[in-house]
């Protein structure tokens, strides 16, 4: 009897302190996104003062829109882009940075700056870098002679544009878990390999990047869902332009919620992202999991 | 002690759970962006003390917030029992949204300034205040019958007044006096039919020059909107509810703007930035533009050259879609403040206000009698580019509004740029703006 009363208080002592952080779950993530899965299945726009139920009419709508499907593409091979080639960046800056002994600081602080700038004054300098004519990118296109390119202007040129200035922007962050993992790595393991005579690349082949995975998996999956996630650039570059070249899925969301005020397929459109990156984290816990070794 | 410690903290812990019952659902409704930052605040004040929330964008060149509040502290300076707190909320298209989103949350601000072509979408939100009670109040017929017609036209429906205009403009061409010197042209003869201006423009081309730069970001549909006016009619009926894209004269003006890029040579391939087109006119980058005449006071400024305005070229006749803002007033709001709203619209649309308010921007005045004004008289006199884009009203029209404006844009904003880009042509392009529209109007039309 008196150790089910003594069970009881621990766990209503644990449930109280757990409450705060609950409550806002709740309020903030679980409800919302519940109410977001009902109304993606009513009609909620202009043309219908108030929403009535209309089935999966939301999902089938978007299923025949061209506009979705570019988006879609777009934002994978925007994923494509950016993820691979900013981790490995990251990698290549932390190794760099770790072992550089004059100005560790320095280098550092240029690395990471990037991180610390709010993306829309990124979206804006970046946007006269890239400007035709006069813009600084032009300036050195000049030399190859190129200088009139319209970077944001053309569909076939868009896309890079923006990959480039996302992985300058993210590289820097991804930077600092690598070097948070480097600090783990036991200096032993270096001497012995130093010992017995190992080149600088079989180090990094089978020590340095096999301790590393657990920050790698960490950071594809961030780089993953950063690639969905940001869209401030678009509002100030290219308001997904032209011709939705460089429009991503959240942005589509954004104008159809915000501009077409079509609440329902805006519902309809979010549960397809959230669905995607929960499948995409899953597949990277369960499934990458079992590779990775934890010591 | 420690049992003391985790009763006290097992206490705190559940005033947290009330607390957080209580305002949970304090904190969902008021997280609504844009929201004035004093909406229940009057009721602390004085009993005497309206205040007013006022939203409005800005959408050229120069100092404008600054005006707006100088303009504000006077209509508060005289008339001590209100207050209106202008809220400076972005773009056009921010400032929609932001309305949009307050409009929603049932917190509508009591005056705002918002582009005069969402007045179908207001209307379908139920949002707006149908303004003729105030007007029969106080100004009448006489009142409406001031303002240019080109500029009611955006703002009446069904003979009902539903906004007044307040910053309204024009598209007009701007053009290098010095340039067309130096290639040979007249400075005093800007071109005045379409085959002029691609032939001035092919000709004042050089390294480092475009003859001409028409923007197609942002507001691709409106400078597409002037191009067929002057070889046809309006894109839209009155009533919002039906688009003519791919009539065979639209497609011709779609033709001829591709063409000057492509063919003439003489304005750069793809999407030219909205922004970036009077800062390349300032830089000599460019030798004609096509903008709003809102950027006239900028340009005047700023230009370290001669240069000229005009209407812009005629095909079939001139003409120019109206463009830019009109006061609109919310349903939901105080009946007090609706009051006091309505006295403020009066006082920024009075003649010496609009004409003081037209020479720091370049917008036109919205009223006959505000260019009878002095300061006016003196301004155009100085200044002859002033009244350009005024006379250019006589060929004005509506600027493109329909049902569901924002997807009925956005289709024809996509395919306009995917011709510019070279990757659709034109009768094609125009078909499916055409397709598309027609779906998102169907149900309008039932």
């Amino acid at each position: 009897m008196g150790e089910l009363r003594a069970k009881w208080k621990v766990n209503v002592y644990a449930w109280l302190l757990l409450l705060p952080s609950l409550i806002f779950l709740l309020l903030f993530t679980f409800y919302p996104v519940w109410q977001t899965v009902i109304l993606s299945f009513h009609q909620a726009d202009l043309g219908s003062p108030e929403p009535f139920f209309n089935g999966i009419d939301n999902y089938k709508q978007m299923l025949e829109d061209d506009v979705f499907w570019k988006v879609l593409t777009n934002n994978l091979w925007f994923a494509l882009g950016t993820v691979p080639t900013s981790v490995a960046l990251a990698l290549g800056m932390a190794l760099f940075a770790n072992k550089a002994l004059r100005g560790k600081g320095f280098i550092r602080t240029a690395y990471f700056y990037p991180t610390v700038v709010p993306m829309i004054a990124v979206a804006n300098i970046w946007l006269f870098i890239y400007t035709p004519e006069y813009g600084a990118l032009s300036h050195v296109m000049d030399w190859f002679g190129k200088g009139d390119m319209n970077w944001l202007g053309d569909q076939s040129n868009v896309m890079w544009a923006m990959i480039f200035m996302v992985i300058w922007k993210e590289a820097g962050y991804f930077m600092i878990f690598y070097l948070a993992g480097l600090q783990n790595i036991s200096q032993e393991l270096y001497e012995s390999a130093a010992m017995e005579g190992a080149s600088a690349w079989t180090v990094f082949r089978r020590v340095t990047f096999p301790l590393l995975m657990p920050t790698t998996m960490f950071v594809s999956i961030i780089a993953f869902t950063n690639s969905f996630k940001l869209v401030d650039h678009l509002v100030i570059m290219t308001k997904g332009g032209p011709d939705n070249a460089s429009n991503l899925l959240l942005y589509y969301i954004y104008e159809t919620a915000f501009s077409f005020w079509d609440q329902g397929m805006a519902s309809a459109l979010t549960i397809v992202m959230v669905v995607l990156l929960l499948a995409v984290a899953a597949v990277q816990f369960f499934g990458l999991d079992k590779k990775i070794h934890y010591n | 002690m420690r049992t003391v410690v985790k009763s006290l903290f097992s206490v705190a812990m559940s005033l947290v759970l009330l607390t957080g019952c209580s305002s949970g659902t304090s904190t969902t409704g008021s997280s609504q962006p844009g929201q004035p930052a004093q909406p229940g605040t009057s009721e602390t004040k004085p009993a005497g003390n309206t205040e007013l929330s006022f939203f409005y964008p800005v959408a050229v060149g120069g100092p404008l917030t600054k005006i707006v509040d100088g303009m504000a502290e006077e209509f508060n300076k005289e008339n001590p029992g209100i207050t209106v707190k202008p809220v400076y909320t972005g773009s056009y298209q921010d400032t929609t949204t932001k309305i949009q989103a307050a409009v929603q949350g049932k917190t509508p601000p009591d005056v705002a300034v918002m582009l005069s072509t969402e007045l179908h979408t207001m209307m379908d939100m139920n949002a707006i205040l149908p303004l003729d009670e105030f007007i029969a109040k106080d100004g009448g017929n006489e009142y409406v019958k001031d303002f240019f017609p080109g500029f009611l036209a955006n703002s009446q429906v069904d003979g009902k007044t539903y906004s007044i205009p307040f910053q309204r403009s024009t598209i007009v061409l701007y053009y290098n006096k010095a340039a067309f010197k130096e290639v040979g042209l007249d400075p005093e003869k800007p071109p005045t039919t379409w085959d002029e201006m691609a032939e001035y423009a092919a000709k004042l081309t050089k390294d480092g020059r475009w003859g001409i730069e028409i923007p197609s970001s942002g507001f691709t549909y409106w400078m597409y909107q002037a191009l067929a006016l002057q070889n046809g009619k309006n894109l839209m009926t009155e009533d919002g509810k039906k688009v003519f894209f791919d009539t065979p004269e639209n497609v011709e003006a779609l033709q001829y703007w591709v063409d000057l890029a492509k063919k003439h040579k003489a304005m750069p391939e793809g999407v030219i930035e909205w922004a970036t087109v009077p800062s390349d006119f300032l830089e000599g980058k460019t030798a004609m533009m096509f903008h709003t005449t809102g950027n006239l006071t900028n340009v005047k400024n700023n230009a370290k050259f001669d240069f000229g305005v005009a209407f812009l070229p005629a095909k079939k006749n001139y003409g120019s879609p109206t463009g830019g803002g009109n006061f609109y007033m919310f349903k939901g709001t105080d009946e007090k403040k609706q009051e006091a709203a309505w006295k403020f619209i009066r006082f920024m649309t009075e003649p010496k206000r609009a004409a003081q308010w037209s020479i720091d921007t370049g917008y036109v005045a919205t009223r006959k009698s505000a260019y009878e004004e002095e300061i006016m008289k003196q301004y155009v006199k100085d200044f002859p580019a002033a009244a350009v884009a005024r006379d250019q009203l006589e060929y004005g029209h509506a600027e493109f509004s329909t049902h569901n404006n924002g997807k009925v844009t956005k289709a024809l904003n996509d395919n306009l740029q995917a011709v510019l880009t070279g990757k659709a042509d034109a009768a094609a392009a125009l078909k499916k703006a055409q397709e598309e529209a027609d779906k998102v109007l169907a149900s309008f039309n039932k």
